[in-house]
C-alpha cells in the first residue's frame, strides 16, 4: 500500500490502472497532464478529456488534479519533433513525453508532494529478474507498449506500477463497463496527441517549417518525379509517392536533404544486414543476455530477430528493412527489454 | 486537522442570514414577479425590496439597478451594451478580468498599460484614450489579484480631458465587502458586482446603469429588469445578494480594521519566517489580500503542498480544465514568466482567525522551502 499518484489521460487504460490501483488499497490521487494548448482531436489533453478523466476521478472517490506541464511539454517534446522532421530523422513524440514529462518531470513532482509511487495506463508489465525491476512486453502483443517506455531507468521502474499490463484490451473495456465508468466506450487515441487529424503532420510541421519539395530518382539516378514536402518522406515508406512508370511496388530507400533527392527501388534495396545504432544502453549486464534476442523499431512493429548487438550495430538474424534515423531500437531477450538506442 | 481558508477571493462562505433569507422565499409560495396575481406581485415586492437596499448599498437609485447571472455577465452587458448601442471601440486596464478583457479584445478594443506598481498608468492612458476615442472605458475599482484599488477618479479627470463622451465602466466586484462603493464608484456611468464575493450566492450579480445611460440588452426576451436583461429574475438569489450586501456595509469599517491586522499578522509573520519573496505592486490594497511573488516556486507544487498542510489559497487565474496558466496581471507588471510563475495569493475573509493566520505562517514556509530545496 502506496501514496500513488495515477496518470489519468482520460481514456479507458488510465481510467481502468486507477481503478485497479484504489481496489488494490493504495491511497490514490489522480492527476491529468495539461501538456498541449494547440489544436488537437486525437486526446491527450484537450478539456474534455480532462473532464473525463475527473469524473472517473470522482466515481472511483479520489482526488483529482491537473498540472500544467505545456512549456515543458513544448520544449523536451513539440520543438524537438518539429526539428527533427526539419532534419530529416522521424522522431517518435511519444518516447520524449514519456523520457522529459511523464517519468522525470511528474516523478519528480510526485516526490515533492509525497507520492511514493505513480502508475499509468500503459500496456507493459514489470518483472522481477534476478532481484532486480525489468520492463517487458503487456499481456495485449497487438496494444504493447514497452517500446516507448524503454528508457525507464531502474530508479524509474522500481517506483511505477502499470495496473492493465497484465490485461488485453478487451478485458480493460470490459472492466471499466464492470465499474461503470464513462471512458469505457472511449475510442482508442490514434497517432500524435498534439497533431490535429484535419491537415495531420504535413499542416502542423508546414506552419512551422518551410517544407520543400524534391526530386524523387531511382537507385541508378534516374528521374522519376517529384515530392511535395521532401521532410516528410521517411525511409522503408511505399505509400504518397506519386511515382511515373514501373509497377513493382517501390519504396524510399534514402532521402538527402543537402540534394533534396529521394532515392527509391525495390524492397530488396532497403535490406540490410544489420543496423547502425547511436548512444546505445545496455538495461542488463550484457555479457548475461539471453539467446532469444529480438528487436522492435518502431511503436506498433514486429521484433526483428536480432543475431548480435554490439554498441553501434545490431546485426539481424536475416536482412531487414533500414531503419529511419531517429526511430528508436529496442531489444529484448524474450519478451524483456535490455537495452535501446537509436538508428543512426 | 482543520483547514484554514484563505481563498476569499475567489468565493467567501454565504452569510447566515443571506441563507435564511433564500429559504425563505424558494420554501413559500411560489411566483413569478412579472405575473399579475397575488403570488406574482409578492415576489415582486421581494424584488423590489432587495432592489432598493441594494441600491443604497452601492449608491445607486433602484432603477439604476439590473439584476444579472453574475459578475462576469454584468461585465460582458457593460461592454458588449454600450458598444450594440453607440458603436466605437472599446477600452481596459490590461489587468482586467477576463469578463471584461475577452470583450474588449473581441471587439477589437486596445488596452490601457499599468505601472510595475500594478496601478493603471494615466500618463500613458491619457495618450491611448486621445488616440482612440473609445465609446466605453472599463477599469475594475479593485484588481482581483493583487487586491490593488485602480485610480478612478483620476482616470475619469483623464477621460474628461481626452473623451468626454465615453462611458466609465468599473468591474467592483471585489470591492464592496471592503471599500465604500457608494463614494468609490462616484466616477463610473457603469459598475459590476457579484453576490458571492461578499457573502451572497454565486450565480447573481448586478449592473448599476446610471440615469441616461442607454445600453443594448445582451439577453434578449420578456423584457425584464427594464429591458436591459432578459429572464425571470432569481428572486431568492438577489435576496441573498441584497441581505449579504447590506451586512457587508454595517459590518464594514469593524470587519475591515480586524483583517487589517490578522494581514499584518500574516505579512510580517513571513517576513521573519521566509526569505526570497516580495509583496506585488504598491499602492492601496484592500485589506484582505495578500499577493506575494516567490522566488524558485512554481505555484502548482506550492498549492497542493499548502492544501497537504491545511492551507487552502490560489495564484494566478485558472483556466476551465483546472490547469495553471501564467497570470496576464503580473506580465502586465512587468513580470517575466518564472517570477510570475511563483506567484501566491491569500485572501482573508471575516470569518479567518488568528489559528488560521498562524497555520498558514507554519505551513508557507515549510512548503517553500521544500520546493527550493528540490530544484
Amino acid at each position: 500500500m502506496s501514496r500513488m499518484l495515477v496518470a489519468m489521460s482520460g481514456g479507458v487504460d488510465s481510467s481502468v490502472a486507477a481503478a485497479l490501483a484504489v481496489e488494490a488499497g493504495h491511497d490514490v490521487t489522480g492527476v491529468t497532464l495539461k501538456l498541449w494548448g494547440g489544436e488537437s482531436d486525437s486526446g491527450c489533453c484537450s478539456v474534455s478529456d480532462v473532464e473525463d478523466a475527473r469524473r472517473v476521478a470522482h466515481q472511483l472517490g479520489i482526488d483529482h488534479h491537473v498540472f500544467n506541464f505545456g512549456e515543458e511539454f513544448n520544449d523536451h517534446v513539440v520543438d524537438p519533433f518539429v526539428d527533427g522532421w526539419a532534419s530529416g530523422a522521424t522522431p517518435n513524440p511519444c518516447v520524449e513525453c514519456n523520457r522529459h514529462i511523464k517519468f522525470d518531470l511528474l516523478l519528480r513532482r510526485a516526490d515533492l508532494l509525497g507520492f511514493e509511487t505513480i502508475a499509468t495506463g500503459h500496456h507493459a508489465s514489470l518483472v522481477e529478474v534476478d532481484g532486480e525491476r525489468r520492463l517487458a512486453r503487456g499481456a495485449d502483443a497487438a496494444k504493447d507498449q514497452s517500446y516507448v517506455l524503454h528508457m525507464l531507468d531502474a530508479h524509474q521502474r522500481g517506483r511505477l506500477e502499470l495496473p492493465v499490463g497484465h490485461m488485453v484490451k478487451d478485458e480493460v473495456r470490459a472492466e471499466a463497463a464492470r465499474l461503470g465508468l464513462g471512458t469505457a466506450s472511449k475510442p482508442d487515441s490514434q497517432d500524435v496527441c498534439f497533431i490535429h487529424s484535419d491537415g495531420g503532420k504535413a499542416k502542423f510541421l508546414g506552419d512551422r517549417i518551410p517544407l520543400r519539395a524534391g526530386r524523387v530518382v531511382d537507385t541508378d539516378g534516374a528521374e522519376l518525379g517529384t515530392v511535395d514536402n521532401i521532410q516528410l518522406v521517411t525511409i522503408g515508406q511505399r505509400k504518397g509517392l506519386d511515382l511515373s512508370g514501373g509497377a513493382s511496388r517501390r519504396y524510399v530507400v534514402d532521402t538527402d536533404l543537402t540534394t533534396d533527392t529521394v532515392t527509391v527501388g525495390p524492397r530488396e534495396a532497403l535490406l540490410r544486414g544489420s543496423q547502425a545504432v547511436a548512444a546505445w544502453h545496455w538495461v542488463v549486464d550484457p555479457d548475461g543476455v539471453g539467446t532469444d534476442l529480438s528487436a522492435q523499431i518502431s511503436a506498433h512493429g514486429s521484433p526483428r530477430a536480432v543475431a548480435a548487438i554490439d554498441e553501434t550495430s545490431v546485426r539481424w538474424a536475416t536482412p531487414e528493412p533500414r531503419v529511419a534515423p531517429g526511430q528508436a531500437v529496442v531489444a529484448y531477450d524474450g519478451d524483456t527489454v535490455v537495452g535501446w538506442g537509436s538508428a543512426a | 486537522m482543520t483547514t484554514a481558508y484563505l481563498d476569499h477571493a475567489a468565493t467567501t462562505p454565504m452569510r447566515a442570514e443571506a441563507i435564511a433569507a433564500m429559504v425563505e422565499v424558494m420554501s413559500g409560495q411560489a411566483g413569478n414577479p412579472s405575473g399579475s396575481h397575488a403570488a406574482a406581485r409578492a415576489a415582486m415586492r421581494r424584488l423590489d425590496e432587495a432592489r432598493s437596499s441594494f441600491a443604497e448599498v452601492v449608491g445607486a437609485h433602484p432603477n439604476e439597478i439590473v439584476f444579472t447571472g453574475g459578475g462576469s455577465e454584468a461585465d460582458n452587458l457593460a461592454v458588449r451594451g454600450v458598444l450594440a448601442r453607440r458603436g466605437g471601440t472599446a477600452v481596459c486596464s490590461a489587468v482586467e478580468h477576463h469578463a471584461v478583457l475577452e470583450p474588449v479584445e473581441a471587439a477589437g478594443g486596445a488596452v490601457l498599460p499599468v505601472t510595475a506598481d500594478g496601478v493603471v498608468d494615466l500618463v500613458a492612458a491619457a495618450e491611448i484614450l486621445a488616440a482612440t476615442n473609445p465609446s466605453v472605458v472599463s477599469v475594475m475599482l479593485v484588481n482581483n489579484e493583487t487586491g490593488l484599488v485602480q485610480p478612478l477618479d483620476e482616470l475619469a479627470a483623464v477621460m474628461a480631458e481626452t473623451c468626454p463622451e465615453a462611458v466609465l465602466h468599473t468591474d467592483a466586484v471585489q470591492a464592496l465587502r471592503w471599500l465604500d462603493v457608494a463614494t468609490r464608484t462616484g466616477a463610473a456611468q457603469l459598475v459590476s458586482y457579484a453576490g458571492h464575493k461578499f457573502g451572497g450566492p454565486a450565480g447573481v450579480g448586478a449592473l448599476v446603469v446610471r440615469d441616461g445611460i442607454e445600453l443594448a440588452p445582451q439577453v434578449l426576451g420578456g423584457g425584464q429588469e427594464q429591458g436591459r436583461r432578459s429572464g425571470t429574475q432569481n428572486v431568492a438569489g438577489i435576496v441573498g445578494m441584497a441581505v449579504a450586501a447590506e451586512l457587508a456595509a454595517a459590518e464594514r469599517a469593524a470587519s475591515v480594521a480586524r483583517i487589517a491586522e490578522l494581514r499584518a499578522r500574516l505579512v510580517g509573520g513571513l517576513r521573519s519566517r521566509l526569505d526570497g519573496w516580495t509583496e506585488t505592486g504598491a499602492g492601496e490594497r484592500v485589506a484582505g489580500m495578500v499577493h506575494l511573488c516567490l522566488d524558485g516556486v512554481t505555484a502548482e507544487p506550492l498549492l497542493l503542498l499548502l492544501e497537504q498542510g491545511g492551507v487552502l489559497a490560489s495564484a494566478a487565474s485558472s483556466c476551465s480544465s483546472g490547469a495553471m496558466h501564467p497570470s496576464h496581471v503580473l506580465a502586465a507588471m512587468g513580470y517575466d514568466r518564472d517570477r510570475a510563475s511563483g506567484s501566491l495569493r491569500l485572501s482573508i475573509g471575516p470569518d479567518t482567525t488568528t489559528e488560521d493566520i498562524d497555520r498558514a505562517l507554519e505551513v508557507v514556509p515549510a512548503a517553500v522551502e521544500r520546493i527550493r530545496g528540490a530544484r
